[in-house]
C-alpha cells in the first residue's frame, strides 16, 4: 500500500501498523464490512416483500392461503432461527438439485440418497461442475439471502398483519362508503397507513436482522467474523506481520461495528417515526398538529 | 446396527462425557434414528443448564442495573445504561468470541486477587470452558435484556402504589421489597417469559462460537449439526431438535405461567395479565 512498506521487519511501530492494516488480507476484511452490508440491504427489501404475502395470507378469506400463512408465520417463529439458518441452505440446495436432476436426467436408475450421500447426474449440479469460483461465492450468498428473508419473513408477516389490523375501522367503513371494493379500500385506505403502526415492530426487526449477520459465518460465507479469527490469531515470523494472539482486539472492533449500526438505526428510525407520524390519527400525529398550529 | 435400547444406554447420557456413554459418537452409515433421537436428547441437559443458571444468576443482576438504571443518581444511571446498550446493541455471537478469546489470554495458572485477609485465586482455565464462560457471557447478556424489561416496568408501576406505600411509612428497603419489587416483577413478567425462552434458544450458540465441546459432549443443536455433517441429510437431525425445542419452550411457558398465576393472585380473574407466546429473538 505504501512505498516504505517493503521491508515490515525494520519499521518503527506506527508504520509497522500502517502497513499491517493495509496490506492485502485486511483490505479483504475491509470488504466483508461491505458484505454485511450488502446482505442487509438485499435482504430487508426482500424479508419486507415475504412479510407482505405473508400478512396478505395471513388475512386472506380463502382457507388454504389462510392456513399457509399461520403454518409459515408459527413453525419459523416457534423454533430456534439458527435451525432454519443452517436447515435452509441444504435443504434447499438438495431441493434445487433435485428438481434439476428429475428434468436432466429422467432415465436415471440408481436412488438419489446412497447411503449418506447425495448424488444426483452431472448436468444437475447446482451450481454447474465447472461454474467458476465467483458463481459458487454467489449462489451461496444467495442461499443465505433465502434462509435470512424466509425467517425474517415471518417476523415482518406478524408485524404488519397487527399494523393492518390497527388501522382505524372507521376509515375502512368510510372508504366502503364511498362505494370503493375491499380490494380498493385496501390499497388506498389501509397500506399508505399502516406503516406507522408497523414501525415499532420493525424497527424491532431491523435490530434483530442486524445482530443475526454475523451467522453468516456458519454458512461456510468468508464474512467478518471469518476474518477476524484469521487475522487475529497468533502469526509466528514465519509471516511478514508476526504477532501474538490479537483475536480479541478483533472481535472488539466488530462489538464496535455493531453497536455503531444499531446505534445509527435506532436514530434513524426515531427520525423515520416522525416523518410517518405527520397527518395520522395518532396521539404523535395529534401532538405534531398542535405543534404546528400554535 | 444398534438397537434402541443399546442406543439409549450409549447415548441418552454422552452429553455429559465419555464417562456417560460409548467412547465415540456414531459415524456415518452407522448412524440409526435412535442415535439421532437420544443423543440430541440428552444434549438438552446443557441447554436446560445453560438457560437455568443465566436466568437465575440473570435475574438477580438484572433487578440491580435496572434499579441503578432508573434512580436519578447519573453514577448510577449512566454505567448502567452504558452495560445495557453494550450488551443488547451488539450480536451475541460476537459476545462469545470477544470473551472467548478475551478469556484465552489471562495466564493459565490463576490470577490471585488479594482481599487483605485471604488471598482469591481464580481459575482462569476454567473460564476457557463452555460450562463456565459461556454462562458467564449468557449471564451478561440476559442481565442487559432482562435489566431493560424491567426498567421498563419500573416506569410504569402505578403512581397510586407508590404513594400509598409512602403513606404507610414505608421507605428505603421496605418500600421497595414491599412494593416496589412485587409491582415491577408483576408488569415484567410477560416480557421476561418471551425473555427466557429466547435465551433458551439462544443456548444453542454456545458450542457453535469460540467454546469448544471437550470430549465431544455438547448440547442439543451441536449433535444435530453433528449428524448433518455426517449423514448430508438435513431432514431428520434438524426437525428432531426443532421438535424439542418446542417442547422445551411450551414447558417454561408452563412453568412461568404459574409463577405469573402466583404474581396476579390478587387481582380479579379478568385483570389478569395473560401470557403470550410470541418466541424467537436473535441475540
Amino acid at each position: 500500500m505504501f512505498s516504505f512498506c517493503t521491508d515490515p521487519s525494520i519499521l518503527p511501530d506506527w508504520q509497522w501498523f500502517a502497513c499491517y492494516l493495509t496490506n492485502a488480507t485486511h483490505l479483504q476484511f475491509y470488504r466483508a464490512f461491505g458484505v454485511v452490508i450488502v446482505l442487509l440491504a438485499i435482504t430487508a427489501p426482500a424479508a419486507l416483500g415475504m412479510g407482505l404475502l405473508g400478512a396478505l395470507a395471513l388475512r386472506s378469506r380463502i382457507w388454504p392461503l389462510n392456513w399457509l400463512g399461520q403454518g409459515y408465520v408459527n413453525i419459523v417463529r416457534g423454533v430456534p432461527d439458527i435451525v432454519f439458518f443452517l436447515f435452509v441452505p441444504i435443504a434447499l440446495g438438495q431441493g434445487i438439485e433435485w428438481v434439476m436432476h428429475q428434468i436432466h436426467c429422467p432415465d436415471w436408475d440408481q436412488p438419489i440418497r446412497q447411503g449418506n450421500d447425495f448424488i444426483v447426474c452431472r448436468e444437475a449440479k447446482v451450481p454447474p461442475v465447472n461454474a467458476p469460483a465467483w458463481v459458487r461465492d454467489i449462489y451461496a450468498f444467495g442461499m443465505a439471502v433465502t434462509a435470512f428473508a424466509l425467517v425474517f419473513g415471518a417476523f415482518v408477516a406478524n408485524t404488519l398483519y397487527g399494523a393492518m389490523q390497527a388501522v382505524p375501522k372507521a376509515q375502512i367503513e368510510t372508504a366502503e362508503a364511498y362505494g370503493m371494493t375491499r380490494r380498493q379500500a385496501f390499497r388506498r385506505i389501509v397500506l399508505p397507513q399502516m406503516w406507522v403502526y408497523a414501525l415499532p415492530g420493525l424497527s424491532n426487526i431491523w435490530q434483530i436482522l442486524i445482530k443475526a449477520t454475523p451467522l453468516l459465518f456458519l454458512l461456510g460465507i468468508q464474512d467478518i467474523v471469518y476474518w477476524a479469527r484469521e487475522l487475529g490469531g497468533q502469526k509466528t515470523s514465519l509471516f511478514a506481520y508476526p504477532h501474538p494472539d490479537w483475536r480479541m482486539w478483533y472481535f472488539l472492533g466488530l462489538l464496535c461495528f455493531y453497536l455503531f449500526l444499531t446505534w445509527a438505526s435506532e436514530r434513524a428510525f426515531a427520525r423515520l417515526n416522525t416523518r410517518l407520524s405527520r397527518g395520522q390519527a395518532t396521539a404523535a400525529g395529534e401532538r405534531m398538529r398542535k405543534a404546528a398550529a400554535a | 446396527m444398534r438397537s434402541c435400547a443399546e442406543s439409549f444406554s450409549e447415548y441418552a447420557l454422552r452429553a455429559l462425557g465419555r464417562d456417560y456413554g460409548a467412547n465415540l459418537l456414531p459415524r456415518g452409515l452407522d448412524i440409526t434414528l435412535c442415535d439421532q433421537l437420544f443423543l440430541i436428547g440428552g444434549g438438552l441437559i446443557w441447554n436446560v443448564y445453560f438457560a437455568c443458571l443465566a436466568l437465575v444468576i440473570g435475574f438477580g443482576l438484572a433487578v440491580v442495573v435496572a434499579v441503578a438504571r432508573f434512580s436519578e443518581n447519573p453514577f448510577l444511571s449512566r454505567p448502567a445504561g452504558a452495560f445495557i446498550f453494550i450488551f443488547r446493541g451488539s450480536p451475541l455471537f460476537i459476545q462469545f468470541f470477544f470473551f472467548y478469546s478475551a478469556f484465552v489470554l489471562l495466564p493459565r495458572a490463576g490470577i490471585d486477587i488479594p482481599l487483605g485477609f485471604l488471598t482469591l485465586t481464580v481459575n482462569t482455565s476454567a473460564l476457557t470452558t463452555a460450562q463456565v464462560g459461556g454462562v458467564i457471557v449468557l449471564v451478561l447478556n440476559t442481565t442487559a435484556y432482562s435489566a431493560e424489561l424491567f426498567v421498563g416496568a419500573l416506569r410504569a408501576i402505578p403512581k397510586g402504589d407508590l404513594e400509598a406505600a409512602d403513606a404507610y411509612g414505608m421507605s428505603g428497603f421496605t418500600k421497595f421489597r414491599r412494593v416496589v419489587f412485587p409491582s415491577m416483577l408483576r408488569l415484567a413478567w410477560p416480557s421476561y417469559t418471551n425473555e427466557a425462552i429466547f435465551l433458551t434458544h439462544s443456548t444453542t450458540l454456545v458450542f457453535l462460537s469460540a467454546f469448544p465441546a471437550r470430549q465431544q459432549s455438547g448440547e442439543a443443536f451441536y449433535y444435530a449439526r453433528y449428524f448433518v455433517d455426517q449423514t448430508f441429510n438435513p431432514f431428520v437431525a434438524y426437525p428432531i431438535v426443532a421438535a424439542y425445542f418446542i417442547l422445551l419452550t411450551l414447558a417454561i411457558i408452563g412453568l412461568f405461567g404459574l409463577a405469573n398465576r402466583r404474581l396476579n393472585r390478587h387481582l380479579p380473574k379478568v385483570q389478569r395479565p395473560r401470557l403470550r407466546f410470541r418466541p424467537t429473538y436473535i441475540r
